[in-house]
């Protein structure tokens, strides 16, 4: 990296932290005058210290159900995403690319998928809990359900929009239509496919933070809610944070396998 | 000599409330290793006639046939060059050029050599790891080229290969494409609207006149062989032009 570039960065990172600096300031002058009321809004001092406890605070048996619970949680949260988000994929990609390509197919499955898109996932709650219960898979299906949408359009419009010349080509030079979807529809649809993941991805924390508050007993989405009941508000905020943390960063990984995968697409729009 | 294309009275009919009749009566006979331009003004259908023997496109009436047998899809036996290249971009030129035999089920020792040697032909032997959006216009084509050439097909389909290109760069894969075909004298049919091209490159020109689409006259071009660039300067080719030229405007009016 050149000086200049290093330079432009460095400029960016302070512009980018001055608002939530300033924020926070704000909100921690305000809490020190005592402005805020404190069992609502604990200042953002507080808010460190019950996150220092729930993170690194002994575990095990002690009656404080915030001490050393953080990295548990966090992980239960991760993984349920992980699987559903994971399952969405399985399901949403290989048939955006189906509806896409063939007329059939769309005919066939498009509709239902636009009639049971408009409800939302907090609408499938209840049927979930009776379903499975208050158990790992509820939130899991109501995971993969609101991954699964974005994805399945997304990667549909991507295989819509192929041009017709790469399939002429590929028909041309004896690809039959197997190869096709695997060798030209699907990585033609990639950017597309890559929109579909991202926008997945946000929904795939949100419904995750709701099946925990109400149909599973662990995770962020549960400490949330059990926290906010025994008026513990430091650590409410504490769980906000770190959920909008993991949303952050599961972001930036699928960007990065997006940039990995999409190397030919970065170069042309260059 | 054995006939590579056969046409007879094929039309094109696009249906509709209103039927657009984009071929009309079309008669064409193209013999085995003979190199046929199709020149034309846009809309006279030279490209959707070459999208019928690709097999893109149906037939609307009449008959067609390549070496005897009918043409119900595309295949590799009919290779096509696309105007705009149509590579795959997130292929590198190697995987671009090895797209056909790939796909075609032949075990990697039944084409690398082959694949190499095509890309030294078009002059790419070190460019085998650029992607398409490396490279210039020019080079897209002859990796255009390259993949089709690499399948060896009795036939080469050519839609206004070099249209897009600047005039310089077009000259030198007139230039490239006179040479390839002086070594492997593959049947061509060659698309275009540029008369020099039709005249440099072709043993046979069809004028095609648009609305209906149909065959206005056959010109054989008795310019001997091997022919280069220097051709295009040649007394009998200004003569050929003429001719070619006068018979266009015969058709306008």
């Amino acid at each position: 990296m050149s000086l200049p570039s290093v330079q432009r960065g460095g400029r960016r990172a302070v512009l980018a932290l001055i608002l939530p600096v300033a924020c926070i300031a704000l909100w921690q002058w305000l809490g020190s005058y005592g402005f805020l009321v404190e069992g609502v809004i604990p200042t953002p001092f507080k808010v460190a210290e019950a996150w220092k406890v729930w993170a690194f605070g002994a575990g095990g048996f002690t009656l404080n159900p915030y001490s050393g619970t953080w990295w548990s949680n966090l992980v239960f949260s991760t993984q349920r995403v992980g699987q559903g988000y994971l399952l969405a994929i399985l399901v949403g990609v290989p048939m955006g690319v189906l509806i896409g390509w063939s007329r059939i197919a769309a005919q066939l499955v498009d509709p239902s998928i636009q009639w049971l898109r408009p409800i939302p996932i907090t609408a499938w709650l209840p049927f979930s809990i009776a379903l499975f219960g208050i158990k790992d898979f509820g939130a899991i299906f109501l995971i993969t359900l609101g991954a699964f949408y974005p994805i399945v359009v997304n990667t549909t419009q991507g295989a819509r929009d192929v041009d017709k010349n790469l399939v002429r080509a590929a028909l041309m030079m004896g690809a039959g239509s197997g190869q096709l979807l695997r060798r030209v529809i699907l990585p033609a649809a990639l950017p597309s496919v890559f929109t579909g993941l991202r926008i997945g991805l946000g929904i795939a924390w949100t419904a995750v933070i709701v099946a925990e508050m109400v149909a599973v007993k662990s995770g962020l989405g549960y400490v949330l809610w059990d926290a906010y009941y025994v008026g513990r508000m430091d650590v409410v905020i504490a769980d906000m944070v770190s959920i909008g943390l993991m949303g952050y960063l599961s972001d930036r990984l699928v960007v990065f396998v997006e940039g990995r995968v999409l190397t030919w697409r970065r170069l042309q729009s260059h | 000599m054995t006939t590579a294309i056969e046409l007879a009275a094929v039309d094109k009919v696009y249906p509709g409330n209103n039927p657009v009749t984009a071929l009309w009566k079309i008669d064409l006979s193209i013999a085995d290793g003979e190199f046929a331009a199709l020149l034309g003004p846009s809309g006279c259908g030279k490209s959707t006639l070459l999208n019928m023997v690709a097999g893109f496109e149906s037939v609307s009436g009449g008959a067609l046939s390549v070496y005897g047998g009918p043409v119900s899809q595309p295949g590799p036996d009919r290779a096509v060059v696309f105007q705009e290249a149509a590579l795959f971009p997130w292929l590198s030129v190697w995987e671009n050029v090895v797209f056909g035999p790939k796909v075609q089920g032949l075990a990697p020792e039944q084409y690398e050599a082959r694949a190499r040697e095509t890309l030294k032909l078009v002059g790419l032997e070190n460019f085998h790891k650029h992607l398409p959006v490396q490279l210039s216009g020019g080079m897209k084509q002859r990796v255009g080229i390259a993949r089709v050439l690499v399948m060896e097909p009795k036939l080469l389909l050519m839609d206004e290969p070099f249209g897009a290109l600047d005039a310089q760069t077009r000259l030198t894969m007139q230039q490239l494409l006179l040479d390839v075909w002086q070594q492997l004298r593959k049947t061509v049919i060659f698309v275009t609207h540029d008369i020099d091209e039709a005249i440099l490159l072709a043993d046979v020109i069809y004028i095609m006149s648009a609305r209906p689409g149909r065959i206005q006259s056959r010109i054989p071009v008795d310019l001997p062989r091997p022919r280069n660039l220097d051709t295009l300067t040649d007394q009998h080719f200004n003569d050929f032009k003429k001719r070619i030229m006068q018979e266009m405007r015969h058709d306008a009016h």
